[in-house]
């Protein structure tokens, strides 16, 4: 039974990446391009990890977290945000919605993959 | 029949509550927890003006002629329509000089003067003394209807002469304990208010208990009294409106002229101006007693036609006084708990206000009679080390009495002739001379001293000729024969038909010329003769009140005093007139508040000097404290050219005080631009920051991953250098954008601004784009006018906004039977080109935001790339020519955007700074 991880990010280049590099980690990988999609797609298929952009239509990846915190039936769901804006005060708003973890956009697909394997290991 | 000793003894026990309120009231004033600071209780003590006269005169009056009590009341609601415009202003004016009466209030507008004073208290002494004298006849004929029931009058006239004496002589002791218990600086009785308000409570129970005993005890309710009222012959004419005046139409002059009468009385009844102005805490209660007053006179009312028709009905016309039917009704019906009850009540009218007037007149005696008498006295003078507040309250208590004795002893010479509506209505037309005076000086800078005396004077002789001496002529106390065919027979002259006047009644006749010589004369003498410094300082400062107290503050009003003082003159002064205590505290606060470390240490300036003269005029009034002030310190005569002077140096500073605070102002808005436009700034570079690391993040990502994975498909390997080259062109685009609406934001961009053709151009950028649409088999159609469209552009720079519309519009064509259209059109002054396209169109929540930076309409998924920058950058250009650019789409319909360009104003292209 392979690990279940949701791409959650509305340019569909940045997809194409993550998709490729978690395919190649060996997960079983979903996509998601908004905010609520993203939410459906954690409350019907689990995922063990999120990898989850902030800045998306509809709702953002902020808004995302913080529901997927706030519901106790989605407890254990490991969450990476990832985004292009850098400021601190954004990382502190992700990390404030209960983030596991921040990377700023562009990113280094090594590190990436290995802060992966180590958040569910 | 009720026996005397239970009146006396309910009445003692009335006035020992009354007492009883005040000195509570009085007690919490002086711990600082006043109880009359409150709008309902300044709106009840204004119901002062409902006396003895409303609570038995209406009724009567409403018995012989109808609703014609009404205007006595309408007056005061029209009156109280402007209060928050006039009363206002009359308590910040007195408020700001200390002003403790209408007398001193006059005076002090027209340069303090002492004559002013004198003559206005005169006339409101001898003007009121009628009145006064109303109060003690209802008082004492109530009495003796309790007591002796309703037989003839004659058979009582022995005892009830003694009885008002009796009355007289026990309200003046009890205002004298009222008013006069102490010497407050303000002129304030806390007390005093407490007790009428109370008063006015229980006069408006008892007129209402009364009321509703007749109307639904005695009657069957308003219909009821009213059906009978109609079956008894005679009283018909009483239910009309011109009802008991002869039937001969509608009485226009006399209505006009008793409710204008009745408007100015609200105002300037010595008792009125007391309650109104002077124990005024709070101007802003003004606001509540304009509507809760006039509510309380129409309560107060509801009920004086059906006890006067009532009363005509129960005992029939002629049989009793209709003046006591409030007293006789439920007394004839055994209803003495009642009686008695209503008698309290016309009590309460009659003591509130005796008290509130003869304090107000014992006010002015003290202040503007005998005062500035007594320091014209040289032994005055030298007992300069004396405190004068005993002697100043003692005054004040002669003063009592003297006016109650006054009272009684014309309630002696004319009580029996007159009903107690008539004598009221005497007291009203002589206080209707301050009007001219009061309001012209609040409002007319050009009122002067002359003026208002000669019209105050003027008017106050025609009121003794036409109305006061006829009063006593027909009381028999004086022959009478000058009534009827004038002085020496000299029929002009007649006192009830001057100059051959006869259409009018003896009050309306009075009125109209003693109102026009007033007015006559104080605004010509006015007009006559220029002001004096002294008139115009004061003048300056009445009408201007609301200027110099302004959000600036009252420092800076201007202070019309030039002269050295000496600071040990100064508190010698305030100690003898304030009392030590009240001295010491005063100079005390002026040295905290001037920052002087000791009071021995306060400047002696012209500010000090006006403070201690405001201070004292509270005492004795303005005029007064303006002679002692002159004789405490060294004046040099103020000139009319010092008081322009001065006038300016004060407008100076306050246009000072208004540049800093203009400037502040400036400085705060300029900080909270520069906030946002940081605020706009930092919203940039992130937006900016995050278009770039996009991009950035699949070159990065996509060439990592085909680094580190050489065994990558030969598709996926094309697909991933695929996206890299978008991504890079995408991020070269972005740059050059950034770059091009960084320059012309900044005015960095060059134009180059020739005289062009906008129909080649716009065809030129078709040809140049045509290959996109034709990509999507999309079919482009021109609609253009025929021959050039000149005007002055920078060709590039439209030439990038065409190619930029078109290419949006090319991306977002469907995938079959996409279609676009190009317009270009004239209107007067402009040329406007329309990009219409047949794509999905723009969502409503975006159309609002498309113009702005970074703003891209859509799905990402779904949209064609772009930067977010091309509309901001083509709306900049097209701004740059002086034209507009506007969206207009239907979502699921297409799009149009157009932008319009001015024409033949080579100007608007070429003189915008770039700076």
């Amino acid at each position: 039974m392979t690990t279940k991880v949701l791409i959650a990010d509305d340019e569909p280049n940045i997809v194409v990446s993550l998709e490729f590099m978690m395919k190649r980690a060996g997960y079983e990988v979903l996509v998601a391009r908004d905010g609520p999609s993203a939410l459906e797609a954690i409350r019907r298929e689990r995922p063990r990890l999120v990898l989850l952009d902030g800045m998306m239509p509809g709702m953002t990846g902020f808004d995302v977290c913080e529901a997927v915190r706030a519901d106790a039936a989605l407890a254990g769901i490991r969450i990476l945000m990832l985004t292009a804006k850098g400021r601190d005060a954004d990382i502190a708003r992700g990390v404030g919605a209960g983030a596991d973890a921040y990377v700023t956009k562009p990113f280094s697909t090594r590190d990436l993959v290995k802060m992966v394997q180590e958040m569910l290991a | 029949m009720i026996s005397a000793p239970v009146v006396l003894t309910v009445s003692g026990l009335y006035l020992l509550a009354l007492f009883a309120i005040a000195a509570f009231a009085d007690r919490r004033a002086a711990q600082g927890r006043s109880v009359i600071g409150n709008a309902w209780i300044y709106t009840l003590s204004l119901a002062v003006y409902c006396t003895a006269w409303t609570y038995f005169g209406s009724v009567g009056r409403a018995a012989a002629g109808g609703v014609w009590f009404l205007p006595i009341y309408l007056g005061p609601m029209l009156a109280m329509l402007v209060a928050w415009i006039v009363l206002r202003k009359m308590i910040r004016i007195a408020q700001s000089h200390r002003i403790t009466s209408i007398a001193d209030f006059i005076a002090s507008r027209y340069g303090k003067s002492p004559a002013l004073a004198a003559l206005a208290t005169v006339i409101a002494v001898v003007g009121v003394v009628p009145y006064i004298a109303l109060q003690l006849k209802a008082v004492s004929a109530g009495y003796q209807i309790l007591t002796q029931g309703s037989g003839p009058q004659e058979e009582a006239l022995v005892w009830w002469r003694d009885g008002a004496l009796m009355v007289a002589l026990a309200l003046a002791a009890f205002a004298i304990l009222f008013g006069t218990r102490h010497l407050d600086s303000a002129e304030r009785h806390e007390g005093m208010v407490a007790a009428i308000a109370f008063e006015s409570l229980v006069k408006l129970v008892a007129f209402l208990a009364v009321g509703a005993f007749v109307t639904w005890g005695l009657f069957g309710g308003m219909a009821d009294v009213w059906a009978r009222a109609k079956a008894l012959p005679g009283l018909t004419d009483l239910l009309r409106i011109d009802g008991g005046q002869g039937g001969g139409g509608f009485p226009y002059a006399e209505w006009f002229g008793m409710t204008m009468l009745a408007m100015f009385s609200v105002l300037l009844l010595p008792r009125q101006f007391q309650m109104m102005v002077v124990e005024c805490v709070d101007e802003r209660h003004v606001k509540r007693a304009a509507w809760a007053f006039p509510a309380y006179l129409l309560a107060i009312n509801l009920f004086v036609l059906p006890i006067a028709l009532g009363g005509l009905v129960l005992f029939g016309p002629g049989v009793m006084d209709p003046e006591t039917f409030v007293l006789s009704l439920p007394l004839s019906q055994g209803a003495t708990a009642l009686a008695l009850f209503a008698y309290v009540g016309g009590l309460s009218a009659a003591t509130g206000m005796l008290i509130v007037e003869t304090v107000a007149i014992s006010t002015m005696v003290c202040n503007d009679l005998v005062m500035p008498a007594l320091l014209r006295q040289p032994w005055f003078g030298g007992r300069a080390g004396g405190d004068l507040t005993r002697l100043l309250l003692n005054i004040r208590r002669a003063a009592i009495v003297g006016v109650l004795l006054l009272g009684y002893l014309y309630f002696q010479i004319a009580g029996d002739a007159y009903a107690l509506v008539s004598i009221g209505l005497i007291s009203f037309a002589a206080v209707a001379q301050f009007a001219p005076a009061l309001l012209g000086g609040i409002y007319w800078r050009g009122g002067t001293l002359r003026g208002a005396f000669a019209g105050m004077a003027g008017g106050f002789l025609v009121w003794i000729w036409t109305l006061m001496l006829p009063s006593v002529a027909k009381s028999g106390w004086i022959p009478d024969g000058f009534l009827r065919h004038g002085p020496f027979g000299i029929g002009w002259l007649a006192p009830e038909s001057l100059f051959g006047l006869t259409a009018l009644d003896p009050l309306s006749h009075s009125l109209f010329w003693s109102l026009l010589v007033n007015v006559a004369l104080y605004v010509g003498l006015s007009l006559a003769r220029a002001p004096s410094a002294r008139e115009a300082s004061q003048a300056l400062l009445f009408v201007e009140v609301f200027a110099q107290d302004s959000a600036q503050g009252r420092d800076q009003a201007p202070i019309f005093w030039r002269g050295r003082a000496r600071l040990e003159d100064l508190t010698g002064l305030a100690a003898r007139l304030l009392g030590p205590e009240q001295s010491r505290r005063f100079f005390e606060d002026y040295a905290r508040e001037t920052r002087a470390p000791s009071v021995a240490q306060i400047r002696a300036d012209a500010r000090l000097v006006d403070r201690v003269e405001r201070r004292l005029a509270g005492v004795v009034g303005s005029a007064s404290a303006r002679v002692l002030i002159s004789k405490a310190a060294q004046e040099s005569p103020l000139g009319i050219e010092d008081v322009m002077e001065i006038v300016g140096e004060a407008s100076e500073v306050r246009a000072y005080a208004r540049a800093l605070e203009k400037a502040g102002a400036e400085l705060r808005e300029a900080n909270e631009r520069l906030k946002s436009l940081d605020q706009m700034k930092d919203d940039f570079m992130s937006s900016v920051t995050h278009e770039l690391r996009t991009p950035l993040t699949s070159i990065r990502a996509l060439s990592e991953l085909m680094l580190d994975a050489p065994d990558m498909e030969e598709v996926e390997r094309e697909e991933f250098l695929g996206i890299i080259i978008a991504e890079s062109e995408r991020l070269g685009r972005l740059v050059n954008q950034v770059l091009d609406l960084a320059k012309i934001e900044s005015g960095h961009a060059e134009w180059r601004i020739v005289e062009m053709d906008l129909r080649k151009l716009v065809s030129d950028a078709a040809r140049a784009t045509a290959e996109l649409f034709h990509k999507k088999d999309a079919e482009l159609v021109l609609s253009l006018p025929e021959g050039p469209r000149l005007l002055h552009a920078d060709p590039d720079r439209l030439t990038q906004v065409m190619v930029n519309l078109l290419s949006n519009a090319a991306k977002f064509m469907p995938e079959a039977g996409g279609r676009a259209e190009i317009l270009l059109r004239e209107e007067p002054g402009w040329l406007v080109v329309e990009i219409r396209d047949n794509g999905p169109g723009v969502p409503l929540a975006d159309q609002a935001t498309i113009f702005e930076k970074f703003r891209q309409a859509g799905d990402a998924l779904t949209r064609p790339p772009g930067t977010g920058l091309g509309l901001p950058i083509s709306r900049e250009i097209v701004e740059r020519f002086g034209g507009s650019m506007s969206l207009d789409s239907q979502p699921g319909q297409g799009s149009c955007f157009s932008f319009r360009l001015p024409v033949g104003r080579e100007e608007a292209a070429q003189d915008r700074p770039d700076a």
